[in-house]
């Protein structure tokens, strides 16, 4: 198990390899799809961003409500491919890692590759589990969006696993072939 | 003629909703518990082990299993003696839906236009409402929240009748294939066989919602059930997608007769909260 602390630079994550479980810790930035959309189009507008996107990691999540005395509602990973088309630009940008569960396609990788991102997966539907992991939420942009406000998260030891790594191994592919038996 | 007020079912819709996001449904908790005990590769134990300590954690706290509520789908099997009184049945399963989803804690998820606008309508509504009308006097319904990321992955196919049995186990494995780690495995998997091409939908859902264990009335088909599950848990795909047997906890079949040129076949597929709770009123 690796401990990893934010912000999350390129020497940590150079270090990660498909299959890594990791317990990680810090401050970490929730997006979905209509807040990527927003998101990419200040980019274009040459616009500022409401958080400065290099080495942090955005959480590919729409959390529920917190209930009273809660930080944080059930919030595990929503499927990340619906922000394929937007994580490319991110990255661009210094983002580091994200998180979230699925596949990605061809061009997230690349670019993955290319300004040394992670992609993480964190288990889809253990939302309950997760929300015990934050420590402190807070909406920073787009609160007229609701659950898909940009939230920055303090979060501790949340389990997550290394999906896809800088070099492109993809344990959704990895993971099968070993539990198979066959040669990775 | 047995009446039965609408605010009497606006009550039971909302606790259908709350408890169907909160708990998981008993025969889904055993073949977990089941699964999990077979369950050898070891990052696919240790995504389980977290999936069960999730659900205790969310059916403690009463807190959503998954942070998806889902949309909900309301199943009503009316008798046609009986009488709905006290206004409009539609309006108050809606009401139901939006008590459910506020008063518990439950994520609004519904916009009110799929394309242009996509503008969340804040209380979760409207609902997806299905009507049968059976005999007797009796009202029973069904709350089947359904989150997203599964349902992105459902297909439907319209097949040959040549394409027989190899067919319908060709594509339903491309579909799990296609689905893999989006659908959140270990996946609940409903096949519909027959009908049309609206039917068959509806019958793969149904296939979905029917409780594990439960088998087709066809021996063919009961034994085409468990020869599925068994290929589909034989891809590796595992929980979570990172490997291991445990792809898929159980898998249902429906059919029904069809046209002399058709054989369409859907597949439903629903993460493990497989959210559904239903009541007799």
């Amino acid at each position: 198990m690796i401990r990893l602390t934010t912000p999350l630079t390129i020497d940590k994550v150079k270090a990660l390899k498909a299959g890594d479980q990791v317990l990680l810790s810090g401050t970490i930035y929730t997006g979905r799809d209509a807040a990527h959309k927003r998101l990419v189009e200040l980019v274009k507008q040459g616009k500022k961003l409401p958080f400065d996107p290099k080495d942090q990691i955005i959480y590919y999540v729409g959390p529920t409500p917190a209930k009273p005395g809660q930080v944080f509602g059930s919030g595990g990973p929503t499927t990340s491919g619906r922000m394929d088309a937007y994580a490319p630009t991110m990255l661009s940008l210094g983002l580091r890692g994200m998180i979230g569960k699925g596949y990605r396609n061809e061009a997230v990788k690349e670019a993955m590759h290319t300004y040394t991102g992670v992609y993480f997966g964190a288990i889809g539907g253990a939302g309950a589990y997760i929300s015990q992991c934050v420590k402190q939420a807070k909406v920073i942009a787009f609160d007229d969006l609701g659950a898909e406000a940009i939230r920055e998260l303090d979060v501790k030891d949340f389990p997550l696993t290394v999906v896809i790594d800088c070099e492109g191994n993809d344990l959704y592919e990895i993971g099968k072939k070993e539990y198979l038996g066959e040669k990775v | 003629m047995r009446e039965i007020k609408t605010e009497v079912i606006t009550k039971a819709i909302r606790d259908l909703c709350i408890e169907a996001n909160c708990q998981l449904p008993d025969d889904i908790s055993q073949v977990f518990d089941k699964m999990l005990l077979e369950e050898t590769f070891p990052i696919a134990k240790d995504t389980l082990k977290i999936l069960s300590e999730n659900a205790r954690l969310a059916k403690e706290n009463h807190s959503p299993i998954c942070q998806d509520t889902g949309m909900a789908c309301v199943f009503m099997t009316i008798g046609q003696d009986v009488h709905i009184i006290g206004g409009s049945l539609e309006e108050a399963i809606h009401e139901g839906v939006r008590q459910g989803y506020d008063e518990g804690y439950l994520r609004k998820s519904v916009v009110s236009e799929p394309m242009f606008d996509r503008v969340n309508t804040k209380d979760n509504t409207p609902a997806l409402i299905y009507y049968d009308i059976v005999e007797g006097d009796r009202l029973d319904i069904t709350v089947a929240p359904k989150g997203f990321g599964s349902e992105n992955m459902c297909q439907i196919k319209m097949l040959k009748p040549s394409d027989g049995v190899e067919g319908v186990k060709e594509f339903v494995l491309k579909v799990i294939r296609d689905a893999g780690p989006n659908a959140c495995p270990p996946m609940v998997i409903g096949v519909g066989i027959g009908g049309s091409f609206d039917k068959v939908a509806l019958l793969s859902k149904k296939a979905m919602l029917r409780s594990v264990g439960s088998h087709h009335t066809d021996a063919r088909y009961q034994a085409l059930e468990k020869e599925l599950l068994e290929m589909v848990n034989a891809t590796g795909i595992g929980p979570a997608g990172y490997g291991g047997k445990t792809t898929a906890l159980s898998l249902n079949i429906e059919t029904y007769p069809t046209h002399i040129a058709g054989m369409p076949v859907a597949v439903s597929i629903c993460c493990h909260v497989a959210r559904h709770k239903g009541v007799s009123l």
